[in-house]
């Protein structure tokens, strides 16, 4: 096994302040971002720019969690490129099936591509 | 610039070996790759819901008349579905307990990550504190959880009519569907289903650590990283939520 912890001390560190309080701040930023999301699907109405608001909150929430508490932000480039640019995939596959998805879409509800079903009793 | 040759002398690259070139351990490299993979699993459904989602009708005041109710015609609107709150029987409270469910999972990933930060003073005493408290947060998780499924089964008062027999039917399961179209059930079960599973992995893992901090195993070995590695694993269960959060309720 090998590990990168050199130090092997049993001796208990003291707190360090800064570190928690840190700490608690993301988790205060974290508490009201999800209450502003809240508090604005009371009071906009639904609809295109409301999505794109609560997508782009949850983005900033996203980003203090892996950034903070999985400490992603202090680990080494290779190792934040190596988790962050796969997941650029992701998009793609996002913006491929949400154009299908109008597609399916048309095919079911849309009145110009159903197939003429043909009406025995025409008048 | 002159053309003789210089010789290198023999440099300690990166990437040559005898050091690991990420400055992180083979496991928390490992467990980064396996979220990884595990975040392209979640990305999936999330976009399979969306997919499905928008290749039905969406609820339109205009068409399906002013006032909302739940219909097979069109997908229907989360805030309707998901207004119950524990001991306020009847009141349309939409997102309420929903953000209550957030909020815990949140402060167990506090936890956690102060569990890790005293595990890395060596502060014994500390990491279980945390680590219990985490284990907590997530076992009250799992049983909002409960609550939540058990509210999305037996379904609200007013029913749905049947299409094929007048009957009425209420609640949801996987063949049929008060709320809308049965894929909005289907999806419902399966993406909160599998990140409770999630969930439960995560609090049963998170229970052999502390099992492990208590009887001194890490303090034999010297060091946390352990808790480190549990750790990555909680928050990002904590991560998927948020992404849940918004996707199957907000929107």
């Amino acid at each position: 096994m090998a590990n990168i912890h050199t130090e092997h001390t049993t001796e208990v560190a003291p707190k360090n302040k800064e570190t928690i309080k840190k700490i608690w701040r993301v988790t205060a930023i974290l508490a009201v971002v999800t209450l502003v999301e809240v508090g604005a699907a009371y009071v906009f109405p639904r609809g295109l720019l409301l999505f794109s608001f609560f997508i782009g909150l949850t983005l900033v929430k996203a980003f203090y969690i892996v950034s903070e508490f999985m400490h992603l932000k202090y680990e080494t480039k290779s190792l934040i490129w190596s988790i962050m640019l796969p997941l650029l995939f992701v998009i793609w596959l996002l913006v491929a099936l949400r154009t299908e998805s109008a597609e399916i879409f048309q095919t079911k509800f849309s009145d110009e591509t159903k197939t003429e079903i043909p009406v025995e009793n025409k008048e | 610039m002159a053309t003789t040759a210089t010789i290198k002398s023999p440099s300690k690259s990166t990437w040559s070996g005898g050091q690991p070139p990420m400055k992180a351990s083979y496991g928390k490299l490992m467990m980064w790759f396996f979220l990884l993979s595990d975040a392209f699993t979640f990305s999936a459904l999330l976009i399979t819901y969306g997919v499905i989602r928008y290749s039905y009708p969406q609820y339109d005041p205009e068409v399906h008349g002013e006032v909302f109710k739940f219909s097979t015609e069109y997908w229907p609107i989360p805030d309707y579905v998901f207004d119950g709150v524990p001991f306020l029987h009847g009141l349309h409270l939409p997102l309420i307990f929903v953000s209550i469910m957030t909020f815990i999972l949140i402060l167990s990933s506090v936890t956690m990550v102060l569990a890790v930060e005293a595990g890395h003073r060596n502060d014994r005493k500390d990491v279980e504190k945390w680590m219990l408290w985490t284990i907590v947060g997530g076992l009250t998780f799992l049983g909002c959880q409960a609550w939540e499924w058990s509210h999305f089964i037996t379904g609200k008062e007013e029913g749905l009519k049947g299409v094929a027999d007048a009957t009425k039917f209420f609640g949801a399961n996987l063949v049929q569907n008060q709320y809308g179209p049965q894929g909005f059930a289907d999806l419902f079960f399966f993406i909160t289903g599998f990140h409770g599973t999630h969930v439960f992995s995560g609090v049963v893992l998170n229970f052999i650590v502390f099992y492990n901090v208590v009887v001194g195993t890490y303090e034999k070995r010297g060091h946390y990283e352990m808790v480190e590695k549990v750790g990555l694993y909680w928050h990002f269960v904590d991560l998927v939520w948020v992404f849940v959060f918004t996707f199957f309720y907000l929107i």
